[in-house]
């Protein structure tokens, strides 16, 4: 069944762990030249193949074909060695160092000076395909979507001639996966292959040229694009029909909530990142906010909680500064909600009240109320549906969506008046997509003030009632979403036009 | 997922408190195999040794009480190490802090005029007071200036070694010590009472079982613990939810630095009944302290047991002595072995060992 010319084969590969089956018996074929797009929902095995393919962990049944010869790949270093070449979803960078030594690292090279002669190669590299970043920038103070193309150079210096992209696009913007997808073609037409991992139907329509559907495990369909079908994909993908449509009733924004006005901060650089920003949302409406990744949202976003402090400029929450004593509570759903929303030691109950802590009817005095925290968080869990539902659970045991409720029901407890949202979505599956965007919509038309921050322009369109866009740390645009159009907006966030 | 033999070797993401209990007595009994490679380069045969060791520091109530009266300063300079390493503060001064304490009791025993029932008290809150105070600088440079708290308290050993030092050799040298350093003997009302036949000051022991109680009841129970709990697992989870991360930090180095002060004073307040020579109030109980820290992963509770232990591993430095003519210092071996295999052994706990046979390959 090997067919002579494919680059890499599987012939049904299984790999379980304790108490289920991640990949089950899975066969597939990637060609030279071919973009190959795995397409399931979270925990449809899409990683857990990934990472046989990469070595990480052996296949407990079931054989791997590398140009027709059947191999065992034990380590990343025998992939990498073979061409195989992964971005991961979860850049692995070490961050206190330079973009250019993290791309040093993975480099057979002199023991002495290894970044010398690197930096040209990547010069043209980024050239070649259109990236643009500072090898001298560390790695901290990169956006997610900075580092993943970080990851992109490192795989393709490495020379890959198969590149594994797990979930590349959440953390783009409509362009930067454009760019992305220049890269790609740009790779299928030099005879290269890819393999597309994704939940995001458009880009794997897009992009791709043979799609095979995964679910719990299991390939459960694999089309060419001639013979793709939206629907028939995403109801092979989730099981069941899905809308596309977000429902929602008519704003009727009320008071002003959060009032920026002419806000100066700085980034964690020391640079200028937000130049003088005005924007205010009203109760009841939810405000998109969309960007380039890097464009001064992550230092709005901690102004705006009160986490960082503006050089210039006014930032009130219902009339009182964020960061003072007496602020309006302000939910905030953060970036990356395993690194920030969570001690992920201790449990799901603990974590639950991570803001009233000290206030009743979880403390009494000094004292804990262990009682009232774990009613609390049973209650919750049943509400939001979080799985496993032992309260004792440690949270870092939680999938992302299963985290994303526990986050949600925290901070959407106890009726905030403002809401700030930051890539609320990112990496959930359809199901728990879903959920985020029916509470976001509940909350706004019960009266909060919602501040969507989003790359995903698609989600951006389908919740926020008007749409802004920040472009160097400025509001370049705004309109109300209703009259959005989307190549102005995409215009507005390359800072083509003013 | 590996096959090591007919064993399957997977990653797992909790460490079950079994398989902790098993990967720290590996850890111990490595450390004790590798000992007796070193009593048996000595000429002393392991098994003699061991068996002598055990014999003199287990089964004899004597021997037992000289590693509960080790145990003392060990476990309270532990619980503070405790705290602060579930608060990110990384103090490795607890033998200067522990000095400091010393010193602070010493100056209240010998020069504060005070009624006699007030004179102990006194001389522990002093002690907390300057064992705190001398956390509290590293402390405070981490947290203003982003000093490297590991150098800095661990520099500071050294600062107070010398202060003692200058102490009993200058303004403090005793008028009854006919020229050797130390300083005179303090007043009855200043020493501690001993369980009769041994050495162990047992108020000194109450407070610190009391202060391990309190260490954990505070960390698990309170609102003052819980936000040292979320700093120490997620310091940035803690800024978001925008915890008093300064607090935090600064209270566990005082409470930490005040804990080891509080060792300080049952030493020269409980032992000694002066101040003497740094190296002779203190064996290192500050840096073994970290071990005992270390070995109770977290729980302040833990510490009870670990400090007992490391006590009974410095009894057993007496017994070397006087049974089998080594030196005393054999024991910074044993602490040095056993930090080395605990350390080196923490990432086996998150792996999770299967028995299963492989199956025949078509």
């Amino acid at each position: 069944m090997t067919e002579p010319n494919a680059l890499l084969t599987l012939k049904h590969v299984t790999k379980r762990f304790p108490g289920v089956v991640a990949v089950d018996g899975v066969s597939l074929e990637v060609r030279p030249g071919e973009v190959h797009a795995l397409l399931g929902e979270n925990g449809a095995g899409k990683t857990t193949l990934v990472s046989l393919l990469y070595g990480l962990y052996p296949p407990d049944e079931g054989e791997i074909f590398w140009q027709g010869r059947r191999v065992r790949i034990r380590s990343p270093q025998e992939a990498i060695r073979l061409g195989i070449g992964l971005v991961p979803q979860h850049p692995l960078l070490v961050r206190a160092h330079t973009v250019l030594e993290n791309l040093a690292l993975g480099m057979p090279r002199g023991f002495l000076f290894p970044t010398r002669g690197l930096e040209a190669r990547i010069a043209e590299l980024t050239r070649h395909y259109g990236f643009r970043f500072d090898p001298h920038a560390p790695v901290w103070q990169l956006s997610e979507g900075e580092k993943q193309r970080v990851e992109i150079v490192r795989a393709l210096l490495q020379g890959a001639r198969l590149l594994v992209l797990d979930e590349p696009t959440s953390v783009l913007t409509p362009q930067e996966a454009r760019e992305l997808f220049k890269v790609i073609r740009r790779m299928r037409s030099e005879g290269e292959a890819v393999i597309f991992i994704s939940h995001k139907l458009d880009e794997v329509l897009e992009v791709a040229d043979r799609i095979s559907v995964l679910r719990k495990g299991r390939l459960v369909g694999q089309v060419t694009r001639a013979e793709a079908d939206k629907a028939e994909l995403a109801r092979m993908m989730v099981g069941r029909q899905v809308s596309f449509e977000r429902r929602k009733p008519p704003a009727r924004p009320g008071e002003v909530v959060l009032e920026i006005a002419e806000v100066h901060a700085s980034s964690d650089r020391g640079l200028p990142a937000l130049c003088g920003v005005d924007l205010r949302v009203r109760a009841g409406e939810i405000l998109g906010l969309a960007g380039v990744a890097g464009s001064g949202q992550r230092e709005l976003v901690e102004v705006v909680t009160g986490l960082r402090r503006p050089e210039r400029g006014e930032v009130r929450v219902l009339g009182r500064a964020p960061w003072s004593r007496r602020r309006a509570r302000i939910a905030h759903i953060p970036e990356d909600r395993r690194r920030q929303g969570v001690a992920g030691g201790l449990d799901l109950a603990e974590n639950l009240i991570l803001h009233d802590y000290g206030r009743s009817p979880f403390a009494r005095g000094p004292l804990l109320d262990r009682r009232a925290v774990y009613a609390f968080a049973r209650e919750q869990i049943a509400r939001y549906r979080i799985d496993p539902p032992d309260p004792r659970t440690p949270a870092r045991l939680l999938s992302g969506g299963n985290l994303q409720k526990l986050i949600l029901a925290r901070e959407l407890h106890g009726e905030p008046p403002l809401i700030v949202a930051v890539h609320p979505t990112y990496g959930l599956d359809v199901g728990a997509t879903e959920l985020v965007h029916e509470l976001l919509i509940e909350q706004s038309r019960g009266g909060a003030a919602v501040l969507l921050v989003s790359e995903d322009l698609d989600e951006v369109l389908a919740l926020a009632d008007r749409v802004a866009v920040i472009q160097g740390g400025r509001i370049v645009g705004e309109v109300d979403a209703e009259a959005a159009d989307r190549e102005r907006i995409g215009l507005w966030m390359a800072g083509v036009e003013a | 997922m590996r096959r090591i033999g007919p064993f399957l070797v997977e990653k797992d993401l909790v460490a079950p408190p079994g398989r902790v209990l098993a990967v720290s007595t590996a850890a111990l009994v490595l450390a004790f195999l590798v000992a007796g490679l070193v009593f048996w380069a000595y000429g002393v045969s392991p098994w003699v040794a061991y068996r002598t060791i055990f014999v003199e520091t287990l089964l004899s109530p004597s021997g037992f009480a000289e590693g509960v009266r080790r145990a003392i300063p060990l476990l309270l300079a532990g619980v503070g190490l405790v705290l602060a390493f579930r608060g990110q503060f990384w103090n490795i001064g607890a033998e200067g802090q522990l000095l400091l304490g010393a010193v602070a009791a010493a100056g209240v025993a010998l020069f504060v005029p005070l009624p006699d029932p007030l004179k102990l008290p006194a001389m522990f809150l002093a002690g907390f007071a300057a064992g705190g105070l001398w956390a509290a600088a590293p402390a405070l440079l981490k947290l203003r200036l982003g000093v490297n708290d590991v150098l800095t308290t661990l520099m500071l050993n050294y600062v107070a070694v010398y202060l003692v030092e200058w102490l009993i050799h200058g303004p403090w040298r005793g008028r009854t010590a006919f020229g050797f350093a130390y300083t005179d003997r303090f007043p009855d009302a200043a020493m501690l009472p001993l369980i009769p036949g041994t050495y162990v000051h047992w108020p000194t022991l109450l407070l610190a079982l009391l202060l391990a109680g309190a260490a954990w009841f505070v960390l698990a129970r309170t609102t003052w613990g819980y936000p040292v709990r979320v700093t120490g697992d997620n310091p940035e989870a803690a800024r978001y939810a925008r915890m008093p991360v300064f607090w935090v930090v600064f209270g566990v180095a005082l409470a930490s630095g005040g804990l080891a002060g509080l060792a300080g004073v049952g030493e020269v307040a409980g032992v000694h009944g002066r101040l003497l020579g740094a190296y002779q109030i203190s064996l290192g109980y500050g840096y073994t302290a970290i071990i005992v820290a270390w070995l109770a992963r977290g729980n302040p509770l833990g510490a009870v047991l670990t400090a007992l232990f490391m006590g009974l591993v410095f009894a057993s430095g007496d017994v070397m002595k006087i049974a089998l003519q080594m030196p005393f210092r054999v024991t910074d071996v044993f602490n040095g072995l056993i930090l080395f295999f605990l350390i080196s052994t923490e990432r086996l706990l998150y792996y999770r060992v299967r028995w299963a046979p492989a199956r025949k390959e078509r």
